[in-house]
């Protein structure tokens, strides 16, 4: 059982090489030079100098790249050029905003995405699959800034049920958090609950063609039952890994939310950095949401030795 | 002690010559491919959204549009359907009718809306293509050649790592925001995607009793590439291609809006909606209507990938692709 | 009604039924005007070939068929309650308790998430008040009664650690552990071995003799009904054909299509085999090995020998056979003469030449010597291409002109009885044993000296196998090629084999003439799989 744990934390390492390598070269291989590039234009001619410096520049590539891997092993993941400060620091000042509405939107989204795509494939074909999979192309479709404008203007301003933006912290206050976390959690759900349960419904519909659903009914066991028991549990392992892969989605919606309701969390951060075009910043944080990323799934993998017994033996 | 065979027994589906079922429920005629296709309501619906669309994107010089660069900063932010006086810089004046109302420079935002479908519809196909066949030498070489595969997945893994949204942001920051860029930039994180459906296919094609009839036919490995494995690639491939053109228009106009995108100057979808940003309290529209054109276009070729997907391949979920 | 008229009567009783089948499918009904009894402790089996509507018809009875198949008239009886139009709540009730259901693939039969013993206990649990203590006494009384190894750990075991046989009996634990007054087994053992196979047919008549169950068999086995049945009903594409007790059936069968049917199904017999001339072998196998390496790091490499030393050879107008159960190796061996998996040590030979170590580029050669025929017809021929394209790609890549290639395809199509014109056709068109037809036609376009048939008739029908066996031997008389005839079934070996070997884990048990070997068996194994055989000792159908 260790040896497998082992095994699915060690089959990451090569995976994380690979992210930090393009994340590396993505700067390298740039046009220009480096350090003119985040110096940019205001900067002169000892800026760069000094930069280059820094960065160790003057070394080979591989130099360059084994100094950098070096750095983010002690947890030093750099600093931000233009808000002269750690970027450890301002992700530690950044974080809570987007971990609160990360979570708020994944508890949403299974509460709501696993009963529908269960209901629809059971339904599999009638109205109500119908009307749940229409439903799930638009939330693919319309962009989360739409969507969050159009909560904005439908809740905000015209109703007055929930503020326009801003971002309450959790110390205080908890309905005020909660409050302000409302409407860009809907927001930011819609298109991950669109996902899951597009996902759930094909899973599902596909375990009840399954040989043992028609042993089951055999046994004369509930309809119920059937569903829940026999076809979910199996199909909780693609679902479980497209929850796992829909992170990418909800980092990229993240990113939007942040900016149409003006939380200051990561996203925010990622889209001042991009604006200020502060590379070093963009790397870490690009760097940093990668690791996430690779986390979760790894997460979701290590789930497989409770959802899938043939996984485990 | 297990061995091979019984594993292979063991995974083998009963032939089907067996299964009464089968032999009793299979229809026996089926209409032309191309008719099925087309008789399907999703392949429609989304089909003529599209067409509308791309016939008012090509045909916008004539549908009341103006110079969707021009200014008039004295008719700014006006409401949807007013007519006003429009003033060039050379002093001309004419009058012209709002039909989405302007934005806070006073562009008229019918006209880069409808030149901005322009752009968007070039750059989902732009991406689509590009993609697909980047993905399709990717997914061939994993599939077929399995010493290569661990490498090549492991590469797409790690491009999968990361965000698309943040990989694309961070391409067109470092290389410029020109149309060839934010193609590139958009396409590249829709690449692996790709290679795993047509790395998929392969693999499991590859087990069909037929692929190693043609392997003892003496065939060329070109040709059973070729022959046999790829058709079956071509309908999952035109399905995955139609939903990455659809998530390229959608990140291609998150992009203008963070600001990232296309330079500010041209009509593209997330640049209206962005320069709307700012008056959005007070004047809606500026973002609300381009976003709707936005999200019809989307949505018209979900629907349309979704009809394609439910005729031709509906196994299509399972093999490992994503809308 | 007195007791003893309650006793007599029928557990099911199946009158008129006919079943309709939805627009599109091959004929309007699944079956028409179908009437049969099943009495307690009596088995019935159901016989047919594919598309006859057996399986439909243990739906029907179960209660389980899709919403487009439905039953349009007659009736189903079980202990005296109309099933058609009951309420599915009634239906559900007597699942489990009244009638139950064994299936085909005991591989996917069990959900795979669950443990065998909660996939019983939900049995227990769905229709009698039990404590969990009872009920999981109760699993483990009847999981012994099936004759499971070491019950205990049975139950707290997951579904893919048990091989088929074992899940099968799981299966039969479930339908028989409430003790149901019928019982359905729908080809239960068709998908095992032919020893797991006796085995399990033992266990049902066992317990059928325990408590009196009634048994519906269904089957296209001929030799299992023969070993277990007590009546025979005899289906044709729906239609009722002919019903009576065991003997009349299968001895005295009155109708021309049961004849027929008995006809074909081959004999546990050593026919007359034209004599073979000496020449030199045409495929010379020398101490073939085939070892896998399976698991991964960190896990311990294991080394699994799926052949071990195996030799053989084949003169011209031999067919020499290759008998074993699943597990053996047989179709190992037969892969890695054609190469089309790689030995890892020993020699072929033909002509001179040695194949074994070549490399994949210089096989061309033999190619053209050795060409095989696959099990499963619905899936060895491009679906989308025609038929000529597939049968003139062999000789296409051995640089042979298209024309001719076309003009040779076209006498194949007449040598293996099917019309040329079809050669412009795509397999969608045609049935299992006619896409087999064409695989023999694309695999004689290469004018092998050698042809490898693994399980080429596994998957047909009784009828269309013997067509087909007839074909092979046909074609072997012609062109003086020599077959390597994989199979499981002894009874086809013994019709068309020369000389047979038997193999089990990978070695050569037993090998020589048929004669020999079949019936005068020195192996302790052969004498297992013969006797497993089902149906011996019985002569079917009688006088013509």
């Amino acid at each position: 059982m260790f040896v497998l744990l082992a095994r699915r934390i060690l089959a990451t390492v090569p995976v994380l090489v690979i992210v930090a390598l393009i994340v590396f070269l993505m700067l390298r291989l740039a046009p220009g030079d480096p350090a003119a590039v985040i110096v940019g234009n205001s900067g002169t001619s000892a800026d760069i100098a000094r930069v280059r410096a820094q960065l160790g520049l003057d070394a080979s590539l591989p130099v360059q790249f084994a100094h950098w891997v070096g750095q983010l092993a002690h947890g030093n993941l750099g600093e931000s050029y233009f808000m002269k400060m750690k970027v450890t620091d301002l992700i530690a000042q950044r974080i809570e905003p987007t971990v609160s509405l990360s979570a708020l939107t994944l508890v949403i989204t299974i509460l709501l995405a696993i009963p529908l795509g269960v209901v629809a494939a059971w339904r599999h074909g009638g109205w109500l699959d119908r009307l749940l999979m229409g439903f799930s192309v638009l939330g693919f479709s319309i962009p989360s800034f739409v969507i969050g404008y159009l909560m904005i203007w439908a809740f905000a301003l015209h109703w007055h049920w929930f503020p326009t933006q801003g971002y309450v912290r959790f110390n205080d206050g908890f309905w005020g958090w909660l409050h302000h976390l409302v409407l860009p959690a809907i927001t930011l759900s819609i298109i991950y609950v669109a996902l899951i349960a597009r996902v759930t419904r094909a899973a599902v519909a596909e375990a009840l063609t399954e040989d043992y659903i028609r042993t089951a009914r055999a046994k004369g066991v509930s309809e119920l039952r059937v569903l829940l028991r026999h076809a979910l549990a199996n199909a909780a392992i693609p679902i479980a890994t497209v929850i796992g892969i829909g992170v990418a989605l909800l980092i990229g919606g993240v990113v939007v939310t942040e900016t149409v309701f003006a939380i200051p969390g990561l996203g925010q951060l990622t889209v001042d950095a991009v604006l200020s075009r502060d590379f070093p910043l963009i790397q870490a944080i690009t760097l940093f949401f990668s690791v996430i990323y690779v986390i979760i799934n790894l997460l979701v993998d290590l789930s497989y030795l409770v959802l899938d017994p043939r996984v485990r033996y | 002690m297990k061995t091979i065979d019984d594993a292979v027994a063991a995974s083998v589906p009963p032939p089907s010559g067996m299964h009464d079922d089968e032999a009793l429920l299979r229809p026996r005629r089926r209409r032309s491919l191309m008719r099925r296709v087309l008789a399907n309501w999703s392949v429609r619906i989304g089909g003529a959204v599209l067409l509308i669309l791309i016939l008012m994107a090509i045909f916008a010089p004539w549908l009341g549009t103006i110079d969707p660069q021009v200014m008039d900063p004295a008719n700014g932010n006006l409401l949807p359907g007013t007519r006003a006086e429009f003033m060039t810089l050379a002093g001309d004046t004419f009058n012209h009718l709002y039909i989405m109302g302007s934005d806070s420079l006073g562009r008229d935002i019918w006209s880069r809306t409808l030149y901005g479908a322009r752009i968007s519809i070039t750059v989902g196909l732009a991406v689509a293509m590009l993609a697909v066949f980047v993905g399709i030498l990717i997914g061939l070489l994993a599939g077929y050649f399995r010493r290569l595969d661990g490498v090549i997945m492991r590469i797409m893994d790690g491009v999968m790592a990361i965000p698309g949204i943040l990989f694309a942001i961070s391409l067109v920051a470092l290389f410029g925001g020109t149309l060839t860029t934010v193609i590139v930039a958009i396409a590249i994180p829709e690449i692996p995607r790709v290679a795993r459906l047509l790395r998929s296919v392969v693999l499991t094609v590859r087990e069909e009793p037929y692929v190693e009839a043609a392997i003892a036919l003496d065939t060329p490995t070109w040709k059973v590439l070729l022959r046999h494995i790829l058709p079956n690639a071509v309908a999952p491939l035109i399905i995955q291609g139609t939903f990455v053109c659809a998530a390229a228009i959608l990140v291609e106009a998150i992009l203008s809006f963070l600001g990232v995108g296309l330079p500010s100057e041209m009509a593209t979808w997330g640049n209206i909606m962005a320069d709307g940003r700012a008056q959005f309290n007070q004047y809606p529209h500026g973002v609300l209507l381009p976003g709707i054109f936005l999200s019809l276009t989307v949505l018209a070729v979900n629907i349309f990938g979704d009809g394609l997907r439910d005729v031709l391949d509906p196994k299509f979920n399972k093999r490992g692709g994503e809308a | 009604m007195t007791l003893q008229t309650t006793v007599a009567s029928s557990v099911l009783s199946i009158d008129d039924l006919t079943i309709s089948l939805p627009a599109g499918a091959d004929r309007r009904h699944a079956v028409r005007h179908v009437s049969f009894d099943v009495a307690p402790g009596k088995v019935v089996c159901l016989v047919g070939e594919s598309g006859s509507g057996k399986s439909v018809i243990a739906g029907a009875v179960m209660g389980l068929l899709p919403d487009e198949v439905r039953p349009l008239a007659g009736s189903i009886k079980l202990q005296g309650e109309e099933l058609i139009g009951a309420s599915s709540d009634k239906l559900r009730r007597l699942r489990g308790t009244s009638m139950a259901m064994v299936f085909q693939e005991p591989m996917t039969a069990l959900n795979p998430v669950m443990t065998c013993g909660a996939q019983v206990d939900e049995m227990l649990s769905q229709h009698v008040a039990m404590t969990p203590a009872l009920r999981k006494a109760r699993i483990l009384e009847i999981f012994r009664h099936v004759k499971l190894p070491d019950p205990e750990r049975v139950f707290a075991s997951y579904p893919h650690q048990l091989s088929g046989g074992q899940r099968q009996r799981i299966v039969i634990a479930i339908a028989l552990i409430l003790k149901p007054a019928l019982l359905i087994c729908d080809e239960p053992t068709t998908a095992l071995d032919v020893t797991t196979q006796a085995e399990i047919l033992r266990l049902i008549l066992e317990l059928q003799n325990e408590h009196g169950t009634a048994v519906l068999f269904i089957t296209h086995d001929f030799g299992v009904v023969a070993e277990i049945a007590d009546e025979v009903v005899v289906l044709q594409l729906g239609d009722m054909v002919e019903k009576g007790s065991k003997l009349d059936v299968l001895t005295k069968p009155r109708e021309a299509y049961t004849r027929m049917l008995l006809g074909a199904v081959p004999e546990l017999s050593a026919p007359q085999r034209p004599p073979l001339g000496d020449a030199a072998p045409l495929l010379d196998v020398r101490d073939l090995c085939k070892t896998y390496k399976t698991g991964s790091w960190p896990g311990r490499r294991r080394l699994v020998q799926a052949v071990r030393g195996i030799s053989l050879s084949i003169r011209p107008g031999e067919t020499l056979g290759i008998v074993g159960e699943s597990g053996s190796g047989k179709s190992t061996v037969a892969r890695c003469i054609a190469r089309l998996i790689d030995p890892t040590s020993g020699d072929i030979l033909s002509g001179g030449h040695s194949f074994a170590r070549q490399d994949v580029k210089h096989l061309s050669a033999l190619r053209r010597l050795v060409q095989v025929i696959f099990q499963d017809p619905y899936r060895s021929l491009n679906p989308r291409q025609t038929v000529g394209a597939s049968i003139i790609e062999g000789p296409v890549n051995f640089g042979v002109p298209r024309e001719q290639a076309w003009a040779r395809a076209e006498e194949l199509m007449t040598l293996v009885r099917l019309s040329p014109d079809a050669l412009r056709r795509y397999p969608s068109e045609f049935s299992g044993g006619q896409r087999q037809r064409i695989s023999i036609a694309r695999a004689l376009a290469c004018e092998p000296k050698v042809l490898i048939a693994d399980e080429a008739v596994s998957a047909l029908d009784v009828s269309v196998q013997a067509q087909i066996l007839d074909l092979l031997a046909d074609i072997q008389q012609r062109l003086s090629i020599g077959i390597l005839f994989i199979t499981h079934d002894l009874r086809v070996a013994s019709q068309i084999c020369d000389r047979v070997i038997v193999m089990s884990q990978g070695e050569v048990v037993e090998q020589g003439e048929i004669k020999d070997v079949f019936f005068a068996p020195r192996h302790a194994y052969t004498k297992t799989l013969l006797a497993a055989a089902p149906g011996q000792g019985f002569s079917f159908g009688g006088t013509a």
